[in-house]
Order: C-alpha cells, then structure tokens, then sequence
C-alpha cells in the first residue's frame, strides 16, 4: 500500500527547510543568537551521547560532565601551548593540529569511559548513576588541581581550531559572505552545525540498526538479551565508550564556544542538565535528544537577555525569581510532567501530532503498524512504551 | 596522638549524621525502589524552617515544627509523584525525584541566598573536654541523640508491624500486597521517616564546627551517598557502617590535608568518592548488601 507522493516528500521537505535555516540564519541573526546556536549544538552533540547510554540501554549515567570536561580540557591542552595565566600558572600544552587534538581528545575521552568499565558494566540502571557519581567529583578535583593541564581554578584559554589553514578565528584570513564578515562566532557556528549533523546521523544509524536493537533489549530485560545472544556486559562498556566519545566532541565545542572553559562549569549540575534535556526530549529518540538540547540550553539564556521586558523575572541584584531560578523551575517541572504523563517527551509529542493529522480512519492502516508511519520513525505508542521502560 | 583522637571522634560524629540521612535512603529505596535524589533538598527544607521558627518559638519547638515540615514534604512528594505508580519503573521514578530536587533546591537556594543561619541550639559553640580530646559539645550531641535515632529506628524496623511489613515489602512487593500489606501506607510512613531523619541531620550539619545553614547544605547530603554505596543499597546496618567510615575518613583527610597536599585540595569530599569507588570494584553492592540474584 504506497502513499500520496505528498506524504512521503512532506517530512524531507520540512528538514530540508530546516538545513537552509541554519544555513542562512549568520547571516541575519545578532552575535547573541549565534552564540546561543552554538552552545545549542554543543549540548545536542553531549545529549544525542548520553541518551544512547540512558535513553537506549537504560543505564543512569550522572557523569557526562566528567566526560565533557576531558574533551574541553583535552583538546585545550593537546592544541595548546605552553603559556602563563596569570597567579603564577603556566600551563603546558602539545601544539598539535587542532584537527588532530580534537580527534584525540574524543578518543581520550573515549577510553576514560573504557577505564570506567570494570564498573560500569557490572552496574545497572540506579547503581550506575550513583557509582558514575564519583567521577563526576573525581573529575572536579583533579580539574581544580592539574594547573598545569586545566590552569586550575580560572580555565585556560582554549586554542581557536583551524582547518588546513583556515583559522576558525575573526580576520585569518578574511571572510565576507554576501556583505556579511564572517567572524569567529559565523565560522563556529557551521562547524558546529556539521558535527551535530554527523553526530546525529551516526546515532541514528546505531539506534536503529543492530546494536540499537541489542541495547533496547538490555534495557527491557538482561537476561532474555543474553539468553538473544546479546553480550551483554561487552554492549553496556560499548554503550558507555560511545556515550563518553560524544561527550568529549560536545566539550571539544564548548571549549571552543566559551573560549576559555572554568572547571566549575563542570560540576554535577552539569551533568544533571544533560539527564534534563534526554528526558525533557524523549529518552530512547535522538531527535527528541536534540530538541531537548535546544529547549535546556536556549531556555535560561533567551530568558536572561530578555529579563529587561519580562516583568515577573527579578534583575540581578534583586530579591525575587531570577532568570536562571525561572528557567529551573521550568524545566525541573518538565522532567516530572514528561515522566508522570508517560509519553516520549518533545519526540512523543511530535509524533503524537503527527498521527492525528496524517491517519485518517478510511484509509489508515491500523495505528500500530509501523509502515505506516511517513518517515520509519517508531511511532508514538512505542515512543509511550520507550517512556515506561526506561 | 590525641589530635588523631580528636579526628576520629570528630569523624564518628559526622559519620552518624550521614547515617541519618543514609537510612533514610535505605528505608525508601526498600519500601519502593526509589532512589530519592531529592533528601538534599528534603533536608535543606526542614533545617530552613528550623531556622526560620527558632527566633521566634526558641530552638525545640521550632525543631518539632522543621521535623514536620520536613516529613509532610516528603510525604507530598511521595502522595503526588511517586504513589500509585507501580508499574512505572523505579528509574523513571528516580528521575522524577531529582525534577523535584531541581525545583525545591534553587527555590530554597534563592530565599537563603548568602545568609548563613543559625539554629540557636541550646550547645552554642563551647567545647568540651573529654579525657584527653577536646570536642565540639554539638558533635557530642549529634552523636547521642543520632545514636539514640538509629537504635530507635532499628528496633522499629525489626518489630512493629510496619517495620515488618517494610522488609516484607523490599522482599518481594507483590507478594506482600497480597498478604494483605497496604504498599501505599508502608511507602508513606518511609517518606516520612526519611524526612525526618533528614531534617535532623540538617541541623545538625548546621552546627558547631560548621558556620550555618548555607544555601550548599544540601550538597552535603551528597555525601550519604557514598555512605550508602559503600555500606550497600538494602542495608540499614550498612548504613550505619558506611556512615562512620565515610565521616572518619573524611575526617581524618581533612585533619591531614597539610600531609596530604600532593594529592591537591580540598579532599575531603572527594575523598568519600574514591572509597565509594575502591569498595565498589571489590563489592560491587556494597560491605552489607546482599548481592543480587536473578532468577529466571
């Protein structure tokens, strides 16, 4: 049974609409909004990580700050050189090709998380979350005291990245695009936009092909994986490897975004915001990873710029509800709306609105059955079974 | 000699508040499988309204008012998000539990700001010699009354009905249930007894030789965690066990941070990590836990 040729090219031609907007969107938006994409796409990369750790095969992970930190301080330090902060620190560094220290960092972060697999594969669900707890404590004390490598307290400065000579920095060499000067937050912005597209395709091909199929089955029940055939203890230590992999690429960006990243950033709060935008966005989907991203991240920022207009949030100095309190209590209220209502979070929602324009009764399959669904995508009654799993 | 003295009782004493907040984990996680990322802020919420009260009623009455409000917090989270949700995984309750966690602890975070506060506890700040030691007289108390909580809590568990009931709950739920056992009721009073619990160790924290309340108090309660892994996850005795390692090691870190420099500073906190850590990868659940076994 095919469908309208319109059905089927709808869903293409809304994310090609998409793609052209991130693509033209430098080009008009003020340096506040491109600074804003940025770190969004930073978080969707960090997101789309853990959820396949904790979305996919069910594992509580609380230390992707851990891993965030290796690949922003990583690539700072392999990129870097050796240079005096100030207070007496010089911190050491490599030289090495930005190209070369961002893939080197991912991998260190990669093998961290291979490190951690003694444990990590011997624990389920909770006991992983509290026992990757210490890593994120861990991580905060060695950030604090490796000066040389993280320039302790203050950050370091981290090396502007470059391409086979094309410098991702303001005027080398200089770039105008149809009268726009493509600064440092332009240049970025396309980077980091092609890494979140690779990072998502990637994922996506994961998620749905065998070893996405073996998570989900770990995730549901253990032992019927294993008795499936599915090694197990090797695909939670895999899970855990790729997840800390993605981790690293998204702190390689948020060292490059912030320019010079702090050990504080990467506290547990950190690491608790990353949990609040898988869930936010629907554990188990990588779309609903990026969106999420987009919402955690974007929420406190677009309210702080405009906190001047917004009469019930309070300016900085004052008594009252803050930009950033504002933004936590909407989304800590988020996190126990999705869950408490069991759907599959902005994914679900997405796919629930879907259904009920695109089904109709006369002609529609019966609602579950996957082909009928435009795209491939799960439909939302397994985006609600996903939610109850987890 | 005596300043290792002094460290080890400093560091029981410590150990005994986390043991209060560690129960509390372990009392909820048996009864329904939650793992409760919020007691930080159950405990910052309790010790606030103690200090909020004290001023103006004197210290016990307003700690009887912060122990209630403590317990009915945990008991309206327990009513509203975590009840009657059986066939919800305990993971996706958890989660709920650090959404609720967010919310409460940057609210509590905004009303204290950088106010330190006291609790006007009738100890003040005097020490008091004991033999050879000299001891913060609020760690002596914490200890006594703590120990005084704990065994209260132990016979409670081992002979009223709901204690029973409790552990017949953490062995097998449904079975429970159709013995006649009410979940919902067994679920409620743990709530409650760990926000209690946590309201206690709140305040204490809060004492002598600590400044205050400040608005990072919650974050100490982290560290019952590590008390609580490395005693295990379904063990009160373990809780008590991991309690006091972790206090004293804790202790005793700090008391020789001056040798300890070359591992960087500070190390108190992480220093209950990396024995979290250690005991892990030698027991996976824990000194007391009993390990899983998965029938099919």
């Amino acid at each position: 049974m095919s469908e309208p040729l319109w059905r089927r090219a709808l869903p293409r031609l809304g994310w090609l609409v998409l793609l052209i907007l991130l693509l033209v969107l430098p080009l008009y938006v003020a340096p506040f909004w491109e600074q804003l994409g940025l770190f969004v796409f930073a978080a969707a990369i960090g997101a789309i990580g853990l959820n396949l750790i904790t979305g996919t095969a069910g594992q509580l992970s609380l230390a992707h700050a851990f891993f965030l930190a290796i690949g922003a301080y990583g690539y700072s330090y392999l990129a870097g050189g050796q240079v005096g902060i100030g207070g007496g620190i010089t911190v050491q560094g490599r030289g090495w090709p930005p190209l070369l220290a961002m893939i080197a960092a991912v991998a260190m972060a990669g093998f961290v998380g291979l490190l951690f697999s003694p444990i990590s594969r011997r624990l389920r669900g909770i006991y992983l979350g509290l026992a990757s707890l210490a890593l994120v404590f861990l991580g905060q004390h060695v950030l604090q005291n490796a000066k040389a490598v993280t320039g302790g307290f203050y950050g370091r400065n981290a090396q502007p990245f470059s391409l086979f000579g094309f410098t991702f920095t303001d005027d080398d060499p200089p770039l105008t695009v149809l009268n726009v000067p493509f600064g440092q937050l332009e240049r970025l912005w396309y980077l980091g936009l092609v890494l979140m597209i690779l990072a998502y395709l990637f994922a996506q091909n994961l998620v749905r092909g065998r070893p996405g199929r073996a998570l989900r089955t770990i995730r549901d029940n253990e032992i019927a994986a294993a008795v499936m055939g599915v090694n197990v203890r090797r695909y939670k230590a895999g899970a855990f490897v790729v997840s800390s992999m993605y981790a690293g690429l998204a702190g390689v960006l948020i060292a490059l975004a912030f320019q010079r990243p702090v050990p504080d950033y990467f506290g547990l709060q950190l690491s608790i915001t990353y949990l609040a935008m898988i869930v936010i966005g629907g554990l188990g989907s990588v779309r609903g990873a990026v969106a999420g991203a987009a919402f955690v991240t974007a929420l406190p920022l677009i309210l702080t710029h405009y906190s001047d207009s917004l009469p019930f949030l309070a300016q900085p100095g004052q008594s009252g509800v803050g930009p950033a309190d504002f933004s936590n209590y909407i989304y800590g209220g988020a996190i126990i709306l999705v869950l408490l209502a069991q759907k599959g979070g902005l994914a679900g929602l997405v796919n629930a609105v879907r259904e009920r324009f695109t089904s109709r009764p006369d002609t529609a399959a019966p609602r579950t059955n996957p082909q009928h669904d435009p795209t491939g995508h799960a439909s939302s009654e397994s985006a609600n079974k996903e939610a109850q799993q987890i | 000699m005596t300043y290792f003295g002094e460290l080890v009782i400093n560091g029981v004493s410590l150990g005994f508040i986390y043991t209060l907040i560690a129960l509390g984990f372990v009392v909820i996680s048996q009864a329904t499988e939650v793992i409760n990322f919020a007691q930080g802020s159950m405990l910052l919420l309790g010790a606030y309204v103690v200090a909020v009260f004290h001023t103006s009623l004197g210290f016990v009455p307003a700690l009887l008012i912060g122990i209630a409000a403590g317990a009915l917090g945990a008991f309206l989270i327990q009513a509203i998000l975590v009840r009657g949700r059986g066939r919800v995984d305990p993971t996706a309750l958890t989660i709920i539990t650090i959404g609720v966690d967010i919310v409460l602890a940057s609210e509590l975070n905004r009303r204290i700001g950088q106010q330190v506060l006291s609790f006007g506890a009738p100890w003040g700040d005097n020490d008091v010699k004991l033999g050879p030691f000299t001891v913060p007289q609020a760690r002596i108390a914490a200890v006594v009354i703590s120990i005084v909580l704990v065994i209260g809590f132990f016979l409670a568990y081992k002979f009223t009905s709901w204690g029973i009931a409790t552990r017949a709950t953490a062995e097998d739920g449904e079975a429970a249930a159709l013995m006649g056992i009410r979940r919902g009721r067994v679920a409620a009073i743990a709530w409650v007894v760990a926000g209690a619990l946590a309201t206690i160790a709140g305040v204490f924290l809060g004492l002598s030789p600590s400044p205050g309340l400040t608005n990072t108090s919650n974050l100490t309660a982290l560290n019952a965690f590590p008390a609580v892994v490395v005693g295990g996850l379904d063990s009160t005795t373990g809780a008590v066990a991991g309690g006091v390692i972790i206090g004293v090691v804790q202790s005793l870190v700090d008391g020789y941070s001056s040798q300890l420099a070359f591992l960087g500073q500070p190390l108190s906190e992480v220093s209950a990590y990396v024995v979290m850590l250690l005991v892990l990868l030698w027991r996976p659940s824990g000194l007391f836990g009993t390990r899983e076994a998965i029938r099919v």
